[in-house]
């Protein structure tokens, strides 16, 4: 799932509930995620297609 | 705009006990004036235990008397952040949420105080559950800051702040998850400590994030607040008594990039002159690099709001009105967080570890702003700095997380005002709490610009 899509499952969830106020926090939560997605210590991926050895570190920048 | 008056030291009142020039039940008794007079405007205690209060002063000048001293906070009033437990009272987080609620056991915190001879003369004040930097959302109304009542004292420990710097208690102990000790009290001009993460027992406190959550003293000086933490933490063998050494010879670290980037040109300003001072010492100051300082707001949030929402989650659902709207927002907010996004602010968090321990690395600690903007005002959503518009919580934490992040020790050490009077803070950081306030200890008078041959 990525941000954009969490962010649009998340304010429709939170609409249901009566909570549309919660989008602004939902929005700066999802820019949150993305930028976590972004850095290169989550950079591993499972199918290996960075060149890295299984389970390496991520290198420092 | 009310000027600030210089705070009396808790050590120097403690001496001034002994050597007969005043007592402990005078001390609280000009306290519990203090707040007859002001805290109807201020708004810092949710309870004031006079009665109390003056008992156990009373019971202090009969021990000291008879030649029990139970060290230097015997007979010191102090006040406590209403988040900690103290048998027989309300804990109420300044929440509606807490309504009906009495605390059956001290905190271990209110115990080694109480056991310290210390007088509680109220609990005070804060943003509720911990959860905001202003004060503003509060079961009990808004803390004004005692020096321009049109302005938040920080938060969330605002009404710990705002009593100290009032002259309703002598010190306060408040929690600190993302700056909550550090913000108030350099909005306030006082020192305030971050004790490296579990130096200080968080039992019998209201969690708002378990793995961020620090406890701590706001007071006057350094050596009050190592006095302080002796009592309350886990630190065997420290010695609070210790001398201050010359500051020549020490290394500091600053971080420049990232944490100066937003910064109001009155804080830089006298952040700079802090740094002329502290190098005309001799001391060394080197620029030093936390390279994923960028990603310290988002590790943060999936860790802060995503615990806080572990512990709220039975109450937003069976009491979602007791909660402030905002406050209810920022929780409901943490309960959508995936799992996955949480494990990656995890990494994150290690990384940024990795990056504080090797910044510090050949320094005694780093050296940069505590605060980014002077105490905002009341009611604003945003503030302006370096030509942006920025929301308030953003900017009063964005110098001060990392370290909750990380657990390393931090402190907060006034270093100037504005023109308008309000104060500036200087943080330091640290490895150890104690190795920390030996530093402060030794820079706190060229940081506050009083040292002798110091730059005004």
């Amino acid at each position: 799932m990525t941000p954009d899509d969490w962010l649009e499952s998340a304010t429709a969830d939170a609409g249901r509930r009566g909570l549309p106020d919660l989008r602004a926090a939902l929005e700066g939560l999802a820019r949150a995620a993305g930028l976590l997605r972004a850095a290169e210590w989550n950079d591993d991926d499972a199918s290996g297609g960075n060149g890295r050895d299984a389970g390496a570190p991520a290198p420092a920048r | 705009m009310t000027t600030a008056a210089p705070l009396p030291a808790l050590l120097d009142l403690a001496r001034a006990i002994r050597a007969g020039g005043t007592s402990s039940q005078a001390l609280t008794e000009g306290c519990l004036s203090r707040i007859r007079e002001r805290d109807r405007s201020i708004n810092a205690f949710i309870t004031v235990t006079a009665d109390a209060a003056l008992e156990a002063a009373r019971t202090a000048d009969a021990e000291l008397a008879a030649g029990r001293d139970r060290g230097p906070l015997h007979g010191i009033p102090i006040s406590i952040k209403d988040i900690f437990d103290v048998a027989g009272l309300p804990t109420t987080a300044a929440s509606h949420v807490r309504r009906g609620h009495v605390a059956r056991h001290d905190a271990t915190v209110v115990a080694r105080l109480r056991e310290a001879g210390t007088v509680f003369v109220g609990k005070t004040n804060l943003h509720e559950f911990a959860l905001g930097t202003t004060n503003e959302e509060s079961a009990y109304g808004p803390v004004h800051h005692p020096l321009d009542p049109t302005r938040s004292p920080g938060g969330s420990s605002g009404g710990s702040a705002a009593s100290v710097l009032a002259g309703m208690a002598v010190a306060s102990i408040g929690t600190d998850t993302g700056g909550s000790i550090r913000i108030p009290a350099a909005a306030c001009g006082l020192v305030g400590l971050k004790p490296v993460f579990r130096d200080v027992p968080t039992q019998g406190v209201v969690p708002l994030s378990t793995s961020l959550d620090h406890v701590g003293p706001l007071c006057a000086t350094v050596a009050d607040a190592a006095a302080i933490f002796r009592v309350i933490a886990d630190a065997p063998g420290f010695d609070a008594a210790s001398p201050p050494a010359v500051p020549s010879g020490l290394r500091l670290g600053v971080p420049r990039r990232y944490f100066f980037d937003l910064l109001d040109d009155e804080v830089a300003r006298a952040f700079d002159d802090t740094c002329v001072r502290l190098a005309a010492a001799g001391v060394v100051l080197d620029e030093v690099v936390i390279p994923h300082a960028r990603d310290i707001a988002a590790v943060y949030l999936h860790v802060a709001l995503t615990e806080a929402a572990a512990f709220h989650s039975r109450t937003l659902e069976s009491q979602p009105d007791d909660y402030t709207p905002t406050v209810r927002m920022r929780l409901e907010a943490g309960r959508y967080v995936l799992a996955e996004d949480y494990i990656r602010a995890l990494r994150g968090r290690e990384v940024l570890r990795r990056e504080v321990t090797a910044a510090l690395e050949g320094h005694d600690a780093l050296l940069l702003p505590s605060l980014a903007v002077p105490a905002t005002p009341l009611g604003a959503a945003t503030v302006r700095v370096s030509g942006v518009d920025e929301p308030v919580r953003n900017v009063t934490l964005r110098l001060t997380q990392l370290f909750n992040i990380t657990g390393h020790a931090a402190i907060t050490v006034p270093c100037g005002t504005t023109g308008a009077g309000l104060p500036i803070g200087a943080q330091l950081a640290g490895r150890s709490t104690p190795g920390l306030l030996a530093v402060a200890g030794t820079l706190e008078s060229w940081i506050r610009g009083q040292a002798a041959g110091a730059s005004a």
